[in-house]
């Protein structure tokens, strides 16, 4: 039975380790600035935490197999405990898990603070809203100030500016434009400022790693900086409701030029909401 | 060896091996657990009795102590963030609350109940001392003074729920309710909370109300009004914290 | 002879001597011993419930069109509901009353030499409230709606607005009140404990003798009676906004279904502070008996003391003190100030600390030791490795940075099934075989006790390690159907491997339920004290003696016994050799 212990105790060890080394499941390829500080972090983490589970599991299965009681076994030594050794593996672990604190809240920091060379220009400002089922985008447009909106103007069937209420009594709301796809250009600081409109959701892209929950009656700035063309999934986080698995977006991030050109085709249509 | 006597020879720290095999007793004398003091019968001591189930309701207090300390965390960080800002307007969401003044009225009976439940728990305990004496032929132990005493702290703590019903009326027909006001709901939610534990306490009370009117074994009826005379105070401590809460936040 | 019957009738001091009526000696019990094995049933049934609920749950993950014998097509929202109540039950019924009250009832008083609880009528009063509470949540699946599909964690607003979604109406409701009177249970019941362990000890009993459970029993009904009270003003507060209008969770302007919300001035982060104050040391009340049980098996299977039984009860101490101040790394990515964050995030990570030093010094403990490889070993050693891998897991979750990736994927999903779900599992599972020639004077079959082990063990890693990879790869939680997002397609794979893992896991624990019941009624009879073990509950203090020594001397003593039992007098030194 030791030995069967030690085989299993070893071997799933090595498998574990293996998964992890090779994962050929793993983070999707990196889309954002703000991540990478996160990958690294990601990549500090799992080797130290990796060498733990290595010393920790491998130790459990030698002294399983080495201490099985054999015939020849007389009475154990009866030492019960030892103070230094306490001290050493306290100590050992304390120092372990202030550089978890220590450099998490370094690469926190480093995510917070990347922001490209282009940050003399404006942020690209974008309210995101969430309901159930669905995920709405409004630009501010041409004169880059949000127009109000009113929870009792809310009408997602009528499938306009009205999903998120949009009021248009206010001036600044004629230019805003609402989409159902999160389209930003490429390496410009992009600011979400999310919102709900029923329960809680949350925001998630894997690729720019970080998600943040959307909460009805608060407005959530996050910024990013995408540095990656493409196509990307906008899914939701938070348990929200029936339709939770299917609540999704997608995000384009597109060459500057594309975006502009992207802008004026809205700006030249009235406010409601486009694909 | 019996119960309470002290063990012989036990002062060996070099012959216990590991497991916290160490000698450390308590001052008091007892060795392990605080119950070692048994009557000649074998049976607990009232002594024993009553610190254990003060002990208890001391761990139920603190229980019943950190539903109401969530209770009020919550109220606090709702009435500091008494303005909500959404979708670009803001709402002033927090009407201070206006107490009305059944309520110090309300504080009196209750505080007034804790002193007629004491002056019971009193009068109990100095039957209790002169019990031994009532084997002597010719004394005669006159009927329990605990009693009216009892009753009373019984109808005013009815009369104190009454005045809290009365009181949330008031607050009802003022257009103060649950609905449409954080404030009014957090007010609803301890005074009701308490109400309810209150409710518990005067079960308690009639019930050492009934070992009075049926004279139950003394040792007992002792006990039942002290746990209950500690409830009640705690209860009207409790209340004093509340309206204090809610008159100076 | 009956099994129940001869443990009630073997109480060490006669005590109970009650009428031989069923319904007070088997039912309305006071006798802390019938109270615990109706605790032990109870969490067994709630444990059979919760198990079957993810069964459904891993078919229609796979096979989401599958139509299942008797139920048929799981839709959505039973999906939802399913998640809901598997972690409803699971958490609250068993892993709340198995470690604790289920062998603390029948142990704590055995094992500290006392006769019985301290107030036997709450303890019975506590089982029966539990178990009216476990009888409304199972009606929650019956009721109009059905039962709810917020999470066991139940986020407002979603869980406070009927119309949010189906079984948020009166199934939300039956949870809320089976909950409350859960609370009230669990609270008499911790009362309860730690007044039994202040004065019901033995002469001689002192705290520094006590078995490492009872220190483990002890702290968990700390934290019981804390955390509970802070679910219970959560659930009636909820209550209140659901059905007197209140708005303690909701704040104005929520549009639901078509309709204007009336609540308004309500946050829905105030419920999470509430619900997360209480779910965190919940965990530990989960664990810390798990760990009290490990140690003490580790100990008596090695035949060694305890390695560092001081640093044990700090480190038992620490973690429960710590539990309460860490709740807020459930919420990192809530919308939380970053500042309160990374004090969360530093006592989480601080946390780690005693339960590393838990974890070296089970190692230390068999170290050096003369193992035997009896069934509660097995589970011991493998709460060890579980505990270990699970617990590693931790400091990744615990660093804001990297939770704002891994937050409601299944990465979290893969920690705690396997600190919680697997290692405190296996801890009961450990406590069983252990205790159960105590509770029935049989044993259990040791070879269907080793096939249970290897398949829950190896069952164990292969279900939930690969979770870390859907984790990695952004597979979020809760999602009833894996076929509208596309990033997930790839990921099916890995899901279905998990899914037949879990299937396996689940046929070996048959191996349990046929060799408990069957060596209940027909398992070989065992003597008093089959694993040779040296705390009370097998070897008995006579009457009038006192506790001589600590609870986990070994040995040789003048009998050729390699233990020194606590009941036994004080050996003189030469006679114990090293």
């Amino acid at each position: 039975m030791a030995k069967a212990l030690l085989v299993a105790l070893w071997l799933i060890t090595a498998v574990c380790l293996c998964l992890f080394w090779f994962h050929p499941w793993w983070l999707p390829a990196l889309a954002s600035e703000q991540g990478a500080p996160i990958d690294r972090q990601f990549k500090l983490t799992f080797i130290l935490v990796g060498v733990a589970f290595l010393l920790a599991q491998t130790a459990l299965g030698f002294l399983v197999w080495k201490y099985r009681t054999l015939p020849s076994t007389t009475s154990g030594r009866q030492f019960a405990d030892n103070k230094k050794a306490e001290i050493f593996w306290t100590v050992l672990t304390s120092l372990l898990f202030i550089t978890f604190a220590w450099t998490g809240a370094r690469s926190w920091s480093q995510s917070h603070a990347a922001h490209t060379t282009a940050d003399a220009k404006r942020p690209v400002d974008i309210e995101v809203t969430g309901m159930q089922f669905a995920w709405y985008f409004r630009y501010p447009g041409r004169d880059q100030v949000f127009g109000r909106s009113r929870p009792q103007l809310q009408d997602a069937s009528s499938g306009s500016a009205a999903a998120i209420g949009l009021d248009m009594s206010d001036p600044a709301s004629h230019d805003d434009f609402v989409t159902t796809t999160l389209v930003v250009p490429i390496n410009r600081n992009v600011r979400l400022t999310l919102r709900a409109q029923d329960v809680i959701h949350s925001f998630f892209v894997p690729e720019l790693r970080f998600k943040q929950d959307a909460v009805p009656g608060i407005a959530i700035p996050v910024v990013f900086t995408p540095d990656r063309q493409g196509n990307f999934e906008i899914v939701c986080a938070s348990l929200c409701g029936l339709g939770h698995y299917r609540m999704r977006a997608a995000m384009k991030v597109v060459s500057e030029a594309e975006y502009e050109d992207w802008m004026a085709k809205h700006a030249s249509q009235p406010a409601g909401v486009h694909p | 060896m019996r119960w309470g006597d002290k063990p012989k020879g036990t002062e060996l720290p070099e012959a216990q091996l590991g497991g916290g095999g160490t000698n450390d007793r308590f001052p008091s004398g007892d060795d392990g657990g605080d119950d070692s003091g048994r009557n000649e019968d074998g049976r607990l001591s009232y002594r024993d009795r009553l610190m254990r189930c003060r002990l208890g309701l001391g761990l139920s207090m603190i229980s019943i102590l950190m539903l109401f300390i969530a209770l009020s965390t919550a109220y606090l960080m709702r009435q500091h963030a008494a303005v909500e800002h959404g979708n670009g307007s803001s709402v002033i969401l927090w009407q201070k609350l206006q107490l009305p003044p059944l309520l110090i009225f309300n504080t009196i009976l209750l505080l007034i109940s804790s002193i007629t439940l004491e002056i019971a728990r009193r009068q109990l305990l100095r039957r209790a001392l002169f019990a031994p004496l009532s084997d002597i032929p010719g004394i005669r132990q006159e009927s329990s003074r605990a009693l009216p005493w009892l009753a009373i702290t019984a109808v005013l703590g009815i009369g104190f729920l009454a005045g809290q019903a009365i009181a949330w009326n008031i607050l009802q027909q003022e257009g103060m309710f649950v609905v449409g006001n954080t404030s009014g709901s957090f007010f609803y939610m301890l005074t009701g909370a308490h109400a309810i534990h209150l409710s518990i306490g005067l079960l308690a009370l009639l019930y050492a109300l009934g070992g009075e009117m049926f004279s139950w074994k003394l040792e007992t009826r002792c006990l039942v009004l002290d746990i209950t005379s500690w409830y009640w105070h705690f209860m009207a401590g409790l209340w004093i914290y509340i309206y204090a809460l809610m008159h100076f936040s | 002879m009956n099994p129940v019957a001869a443990s009630a009738a073997s109480a060490s001091r006669p005590m109970n001597t009650e009428s031989t009526r069923f319904l007070t000696r088997y039912v309305f019990s006071r006798d802390h011993k019938i109270v615990g094995l109706q605790y032990f049933f109870l969490a067994l049934a709630a444990a059979l419930v919760g198990m079957f609920l993810s069964l459904l749950m891993r078919i229609h993950i796979v096979w989401p069109t599958a139509k299942i014998f008797g139920i048929g097509n799981i839709a959505p929202e039973s999906y939802l509901a399913l998640v809901t109540m598997h972690a409803t039950f699971m958490v609250f019924f068993v892993l709340t009353l198995a470690p604790q009250n289920a062998f603390g009832s029948y142990f704590l008083p055995l094992q500290i030499g006392a006769p019985r609880m301290a107030f036997p009528k709450v303890n019975m009063a506590s089982f029966w409230l539990a178990f009216v509470s476990f009888l409304v949540m199972l009606a929650a699946f019956f009721v109009e709606g059905g039962a709810p599909i917020s999470g066991w964690t139940h986020y407002a607003p979603l869980s406070a607005i009927p119309s949010a979604g189906p079984g948020e109406g009166l199934g939300m409701d039956l949870w809320l009140v089976s909950i409350a009177i859960f609370c009230i249970a669990s609270c008499i019941g911790a009362v309860n404990f730690i007044v039994t362990t202040i004065k019901f000890r033995a002469p001689g009993m002192t705290w520094m003798r006590l078995p490492l459970p009872c220190w483990a029993w002890f702290v968990t009904a700390f934290l019981i009676l804390s955390a509970f009270s802070v679910l219970l003003a959560a659930a009636a507060m909820l209550f209140m906004d659901r059905h007197f209008g209140a708005s303690f969770f909701e704040p104005s302007g929520l549009m639901v279904a078509g309709q204007m919300v009336q609540h308004q001035g309500g946050s829905p982060l105030l419920w999470q502070h509430l619900f997360w104050f209480f779910g965190h040391p919940e965990v530990y009340i989960a664990i810390l008996p798990g760990m009290g049980v490990t140690s003490h098996l580790l100990s008596t299977f090695a035949r060694k003391p305890v390695f560092g039984y001081r640093a044990m009860v700090y480190a038992t101490i620490a973690i429960g003190v710590l539990g309460f101040g860490i709740w807020g790394h459930h919420m990192f990515t809530s919308g939380m100030n970053p500042h309160a964050a990374f004090a969360f995030s530093n006592l989480t990570l601080a946390i780690g600390v005693p339960s590393a030093v838990k974890v070296f010094n089970w190692l230390g403990t068999l170290w050096g030791g003369r193992l035997r490889f009896t069934t509660p070993m097995l589970f011991s050693i493998g709460f060890v490795s579980l505990f270990i891998t699970g617990g590693l897991t931790g400091p990744i979750l615990a660093q804001p940075a990297l939770d704002s990736y891994l937050h409601d994927t299944y990465f979290v999903v893969a920690h705690l099934h396997l600190i919680m779900g697997m290692a405190a599992v296996f801890a009961i599972f450990a406590a069983t075989y252990f205790w159960f020639p105590r509770m029935f004077h049989r044993m259990m079959s040791e070879k269907s006790g080793r096939i249970h082990f290897w398949f829950s063990f190896l069952g164990a890693y292969a279900t939930f390690v690969p979770m870390h990879l859907l984790g990695m790869a952004g597979h979020p939680r809760r999602y009833s159907q894996l076929t509208e997002v596309n990033y997930l397609h790839k990921l099916m794979p890995l899901q279905m491997f998990i899914s037949i893992a879990a299937f396996v896991t689940m046929a070996g624990q048959f191996f349990f339920l046929i060799n408990l019941f069957w060596s209940i009624f027909r398992g070989k009879p065992s003597n008093p004290n089959p694993w040779e073990a040296t705390t009370l509950e097998w070897e008995a203090l006579p009457q009038g003696r006192d506790i001589q020594r600590g609870a986990y001397e070994f040995g040789r003593d003048d009998m050729g016994r390699d233990y020194l039992p606590q009941a036994g007098l004080l050996q003189l030194k030469s006679t114990i050799k090293n």
